[in-house]
C-alpha cells in the first residue's frame, strides 16, 4: 500500500468510543480498506469506495453516516428536496406520493422534485453516446458513485470505460436550480438538498469526480426522512387540517424502476448486462479484464444487492422496494398508454433538454491505482519478492487476528512498514516453541491489536 | 521471480487462474496499463487454449523489472500445422467447446498480436509449447 495524498471525502464515519474492535467490517470490506489497531477499526481512506458493506455488518453502530443538519435548509428561501423514486418504494401502497410530498413540506422544504425526472434528458443522450463510442467496449455506467472508486482503485484499466455523462440526480438539480433561477429567484436563495439511498451519493456530493462541483447544496439521509414521514402518516398527518401538496410531475415508468437492477440496463441498445453487489460486480470484472473479444455493449453495474433499493439508508426490505417500484411503474406505463389520459409527458423538464444536454458532459474519469506496491518498479519488484517471502511463512486461514483482513494483506502490511510478522498467531506459537518470543510478549502484541479490555480476566 | 501454476484439461472452471494472478502481480509492480491488458489476454488464450486442446499443462512465469515471460506447456495433440492454426478463425474445436463461448478460432492469432514476443512450437502427440514475452517499459 501506497499512503499518499486523500483523494476522496468519506460520508462513512467510524466512532471510535462506540467501535468495539469486533473486526466484522474487516472481514465484509471488499477492497480490504479496513485493520484493526489498538482495539478500534481504522479506515484506511484511499482504498474505501463507499459501498457501505462496514457499515452493514456493524453489531454496535460504531459506523455512521455522516449528514447535513436539516435545519440548515432554513438558510435559503428557496428549498427543494431531490428524492429518489427509492423513497416513495420504502412506503406501503397505502402511502400517496402525495402525503410524503406534504409532509416534506411540512417538515419545511418548499418545493418536492423527484431524482429520475433527470432520466428523461439522460436516457436517449446515454443511448447516443453508447451508439457513437463503438471503439470503446463495453461502456460502463457512471451511475453508482461506489463502483466509479471501485473501478478508478481496483480496475483502472477500465476507467477509460465510464460513461462520461452526468447522473439523473446532477440532471434533476440542475433543472430545477436553473427553472427556479428563471422564475426570478436568486442563485444564492436557492438550496437544493438530496435525499440519499446510500453514503456513496453523499461522497460523490461532496467530492464529486469528474466535475468541479456538485449542483446539490446539502444531503440528508433517507432513513432519517422515511422515520419522519412514517411517524407523521402514522399519526394521521396530512389531516383534514393540513395543507395538502399534490406532486405535480408525474414520474414515467422508465424513471421509476431506473435506481432498481437492470433500470439502466433495459433501456440501452446493443448487449447489454445488469450486475448488482459489489461482489459480483469485482468477479465479474476480474473476468473481464482477462478477455480480448468484448462483444458486450453497456454494463450496468451497481454496489447494492437490488441496486439502490438495497441502499443502506433505506429502512424498507429490499425486494418489497423493487416490486412497489415494478407496479408503480406498470400504473405509469398504463398511464401513458391512455389517451384519455391527459398526463402531463414527459413533464416540464424537457423544456430544458437543451440546456441540460449542454451540461451533460463530465471530465475524464482518472484512474488511481491503489494496488501498486510502489511507484518505482525496482523497489514495487523488491517489496513483491519480500510479500511472497513472507506469504511463504503465513497460514493462508485468513483469520484476522493479526488485525489485517487476509494473510496476503498482511504480507503487503508488513513490507509497507505498517505491520509486523509477529501480529500473526501462527507465528507466534512459532517462536513461542523455540522460545524466541514469551508468552507476555505475545500477549502484549495481541493487546496492542485488540486492545487491553479483550484479555482482562472477567471472573 | 519464477511462478508455475499447473492447467487441467478440460476444466475450463478454472481457466483464468494464472492470468489473474499474474494481472495482480503486475498492478502491484505498477505496470503500464495497456502492458498489463496485453499480457493478460494473451495468458488467458493461451491458458484456454491448454483447457480446450490438451490434456494438461504447466505455466513457467519469470519476472524481473523489465520483463515478463511466461511459458506454456502441455501434455496434448499438439498441433499438425501451425501456420494453418495462426489463421484468424481456423479452429479444431468441439462443438461442445463452442457452445461454452470458446473455439472463435482468434485465440493465436490475439496472442501473437497482443505479445511483444511470441514463440510457439508443437510436437504431435506429444505437445505444445508457446512463450509469451512482454517489456514494461513499451
Ligand atoms: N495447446 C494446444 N494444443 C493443441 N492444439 C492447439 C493448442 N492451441 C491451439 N491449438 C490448435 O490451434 C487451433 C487454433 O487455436 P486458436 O486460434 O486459439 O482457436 P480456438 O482455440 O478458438 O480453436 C485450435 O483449434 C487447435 O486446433
Ligand atoms: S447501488 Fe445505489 S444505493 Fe447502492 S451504493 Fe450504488 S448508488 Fe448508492
Ligand atoms: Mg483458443
Amino acid at each position: 500500500m501506497v499512503m499518499d495524498t486523500k483523494y476522496f471525502h468519506h460520508a462513512l464515519k467510524f466512532r471510535k468510543d462506540v467501535c468495539i474492535g469486533c473486526s466484522h467490517c474487516m472481514s465484509v470490506c471488499p477492497t480490504y480498506a479496513i485493520r484493526i489497531r489498538d482495539g478500534k477499526a481504522d479506515l484506511l481512506d484511499n482504498y474505501c469506495v463507499d459501498c457501505g458493506r462496514c457499515y452493514r455488518a456493524c453489531p454496535v453502530g460504531a459506523i455512521i453516516v455522516e449528514q447535513d443538519d436539516l435545519r440548515q435548509i432554513f438558510n435559503y428561501s428557496k428549498r427543494v428536496a431531490i428524492i429518489p423514486s427509492v423513497l416513495m418504494g420504502q412506503f406501503p401502497s397505502s402511502v400517496s406520493i402525495t402525503q410524503v410530498t406534504s409532509v416534506l413540506m411540512e417538515l419545511g422544504f418548499t418545493h418536492v422534485y423527484e431524482v429520475e425526472h433527470g432520466v428523461e434528458v439522460l436516457k436517449s443522450q446515454m443511448s447516443e453516446y453508447i451508439s457513437e463510442n463503438t471503439d470503446i467496449r463495453p461502456l460502463i455506467s457512471t451511475f453508482c458513485p461506489a463502483i466509479v472508486r471501485l473501478i478508478q482503485v481496483r480496475f483502472p484499466n477500465l476507467t477509460p470505460n465510464l460513461i462520461l455523462l452526468k447522473s439523473p440526480l446532477d440532471i434533476a438539480a440542475a433543472y430545477y436550480n436553473k427553472k427556479l433561477i428563471d422564475e426570478g429567484n436568486k442563485a444564492e436563495e436557492i438550496g437544493i438538498f438530496y435525499i440519499t439511498p446510500c453514503a456513496a451519493k453523499i461522497a460523490a456530493v461532496k467530492s464529486p469526480v469528474g466535475q468541479k462541483n456538485s449542483p446539490i447544496t446539502g444531503v440528508i439521509n433517507m432513513d432519517y426522512i422515511f422515520n419522519k414521514v412514517y411517524t407523521a402518516v402514522k399519526q394521521g398527518f396530512p389531516g383534514k387540517d393540513s395543507r395538502i401538496f399534490p406532486s405535480r410531475d408525474p414520474l414515467k415508468s422508465s424513471g421509476i424502476t431506473w435506481p432498481a437492477t437492470n433500470g439502466e440496463a433495459a433501456h440501452m441498445p446493443g448487449r447489454t448486462l445488469a450486475i448488482d453487489e459489489i461482489n459480483n460486480v469485482i468477479e465479474f470484472l476480474e473476468q473481464l479484464e482477462n478477455e480480448e473479444n468484448q462483444d458486450i455493449d453497456f454494463l450496468e453495474l451497481r454496489a447494492c444487492d437490488e441496486s439502490c433499493a438495497g441502499g443502506i439508508l433505506t429502512s424498507s426490505n429490499r425486494f418489497y422496494t423493487v416490486e412497489r417500484l415494478k407496479k408503480r411503474a406498470q400504473r405509469s406505463e398504463n398511464k401513458e398508454k391512455d389517451n384519455n389520459y391527459r398526463y402531463v409527458n414527459p413533464g416540464p423538464i424537457i423544456e430544458y433538454k437543451e440546456f441540460l444536454k449542454q451540461n451533460l458532459a463530465i471530465k475524464k474519469i482518472q484512474p488511481r491505482s491503489m494496488e501498486k506496491l510502489d511507484e518505482n518498479i525496482s523497489l514495487a519488484m523488491k517489496k513483491m519478492e519480500q510479500v511472497h517471502e513472507i506469504l511463504d511463512n503465513l497460514p493462508y486461514v485468513d483469520c484476522g487476528i493479526c488485525g489485517s483482513p487476509t494473510c496476503s494483506v498482511l504480507a503487503e502490511d508488513i513490507v509497507q512498514g505498517h505491520a509486523n510478522i509477529n501480529q500473526c498467531i501462527y507465528v507466534q506459537k512459532n517462536l513461542e516453541q523455540k522460545g524466541d518470543l514469551t508468552s507476555l510478549q505475545s500477549m502484549e502484541i495481541l493487546k496492542k491489536i485488540w486492545g487491553k479490555d479483550k484479555f482482562e480476566d472477567k471472573q | 521471480m519464477h511462478f508455475e501454476y499447473q492447467i487441467e484439461g478440460g476444466n475450463f472452471t478454472r481457466a483464468g487462474f494464472a492470468s489473474s494472478e499474474i494481472k495482480k502481480m503486475m498492478k502491484q509492480l505498477n505496470v503500464d496499463m495497456g502492458v498489463i491488458k496485453r499480457t493478460v489476454v494473451s495468458t488467458y488464450e493461451a491458458e484456454v487454449n491448454v483447457v480446450a486442446h490438451a490434456f494438461s499443462g504447466t505455466i513457467y512465469v519469470d519476472l524481473d523489472e523489465e520483463k515478463i515471460v511466461i511459458q506454456l506447456q502441455d501434455q496434448g495433440p499438439g498441433i499438425p500445422d501451425i501456420d494453418q492454426a495462426m489463421k484468424e478463425g481456423f479452429s479444431t474445436a468441439s462443438s461442445a467447446v463452442r457452445e461454452m463461448g470458446f473455439g472463435a478460432g482468434m485465440g493465436l492469432p490475439n496472442i501473437k498480436r497482443n505479445a511483444d514476443d511470441f514463440q510457439i512450437t508443437s510436437e504431435v502427440n506429444k505437445g505444445t509449447n508457446v512463450k509469451i514475452t512482454m517489456f514494461f517499459n513499451k
